[in-house]
């Protein structure tokens, strides 16, 4: 398992995953601003919403080589061979794809709640909802992933396939980010997300099983 | 015991019966060809022996893990081909050493996967299948793309693998030199 997970991690670093969401999200931060004008009161109440977006689009960023890669050059059908389980490859890229985009997002919140004037109570729900959040986004590209592997032009298949399953996340995200744990926001946030991470290995792994016959 | 044993084996791929009534036992030492036009299901019975398709009548039962190579190398791109190797072999619990010298690959060792010609990389996923340690070798057109030398290489290996007591399914329309071995004749 450590072995996997640690490839994936390799190979996100050399997609430059890690740094590319980073970047992302910067880039949203400093773009939001312009676009909404220089309306400290707004940006504080809105930014944490703008922020939600940019981790949900960062999220999907590598939908296209999560799965397709290894299936294409045959290294699932090598782990297959080797009796290690879809379910359990699925486990590896879940764990991998998150640590290699959720923990550099709640670093860059850092510099992005700045460039916001986002108040230090609001960042904090930002970060803790990202802690929560994230692994739910996570999960959702890995099951997007799994489905749209093997076929072509997956890209904007996957965005639109994903984006609209992702919107509860984003409501409760952006929710806590703004109004605080009202209704229990992050109860909800966290729930829905343990639920999406506890689907996504079964998920992932029957879509990995039957895009093989 | 058999370490392959198909029986009354069918395959269907998109809705084409390919073959049926296919049966076929690999005991230890053992190797067996399978011959026949394009398109006619050499590769489908491969990954079918492999687990990797499912039948759709008949039994396919392993006595031991499988090794297969196909057109697929299975090796990071990014990674030199000796840790590219070693990955699986970690896995395996076995050492890349000794298949990478019997396919004639040990200079290679630091040149990163995604630099190796055709040819090299044939010998790379022989290289994967050798370090395996599996007992039963599936072996999809090995001898495509190499050279004399390469396929002189393959087929010592073949030897020491069943001369060890590993069984082997190769389809391949260039010539092996498997002695005594079994004709799977797809048509």
């Amino acid at each position: 398992m450590r072995a996997l997970i640690w490839r994936e991690l390799r190979m996100a670093a050399a997609g430059g995953s890690f740094l590319l969401p980073l970047i992302f999200f910067l880039l949203v931060a400093s773009l939001f601003p312009f676009a909404v004008g220089p309306d400290a009161p707004l940006l504080a109440r809105t930014g944490g919403g703008a922020m939600w977006m940019a981790a949900l689009l960062a999220a999907v960023l590598p939908v296209d080589r999560l799965v397709e890669q290894d299936r294409a050059q045959g290294v699932l059908d090598q782990l297959a061979l080797r009796d290690v389980g879809e379910e359990f490859v699925a486990l590896a890229k879940l764990a991998g794809h998150w640590l290699s985009f959720g923990p550099p997002l709640m670093l860059a919140a850092l510099p992005a709640s700045a460039l916001l004037g986002l108040p230090r109570e609001a960042l904090l729900r930002l970060e803790l909802g990202l802690l929560a959040g994230t692994p739910g986004l996570a999960a959702l590209t890995l099951i997007v992933a799994a489905l749209t592997a093997g076929l072509r032009g997956t890209g904007a298949l996957a965005g639109l396939l994903m984006l609209p399953v992702a919107v509860p996340i984003l409501i409760f995200g952006a929710g806590l980010a703004a109004d605080g744990n009202e209704g229990g926001a992050l109860k909800l946030l966290a729930a829905l997300s343990l639920f999406l991470v506890a689907v996504a290995p079964f998920a992932a792994g029957a879509a990995i099983r039957a895009a093989r016959q | 015991m058999s370490l392959l044993r198909l029986d009354r084996v069918a395959c269907v791929r998109g809705g084409r019966l390919l073959f049926e009534n296919l049966s076929l036992a690999l005991a230890e030492g053992e190797a067996a060809l399978v011959a026949g036009p394009n398109g006619v299901g050499k590769s489908s019975l491969i990954r079918l022996a492999a687990g990797l398709l499912r039948q759709a009548a008949g039994k396919v039962e392993r006595g031991c893990p499988a090794a297969l190579a196909d057109d697929m190398l299975a090796l990071d791109e990014r990674l030199s081909l000796e840790r590219a190797l070693a990955f699986w072999a970690r896995l395996d619990r076995t050492r890349v050493g000794p298949g990478m010298e019997a396919m004639g690959l040990s200079h290679l060792a630091s040149v990163p996967v995604r630099m190796l010609s055709t040819g090299q990389r044939k010998r790379a996923s022989l290289a994967r299948v050798a370090c395996s340690g599996a007992m039963l070798w599936l072996l999809d057109e090995p001898a495509n793309g190499l050279d004399s030398e390469g396929v002189e290489r393959l087929d010592a290996l073949i030897a020491a693998h069943r001369a060890r007591g590993g069984a082997l399914l190769a389809a391949s329309h260039l010539p092996l030199r498997l002695e005594d071995a079994h004709r799977v004749e797809l048509a």
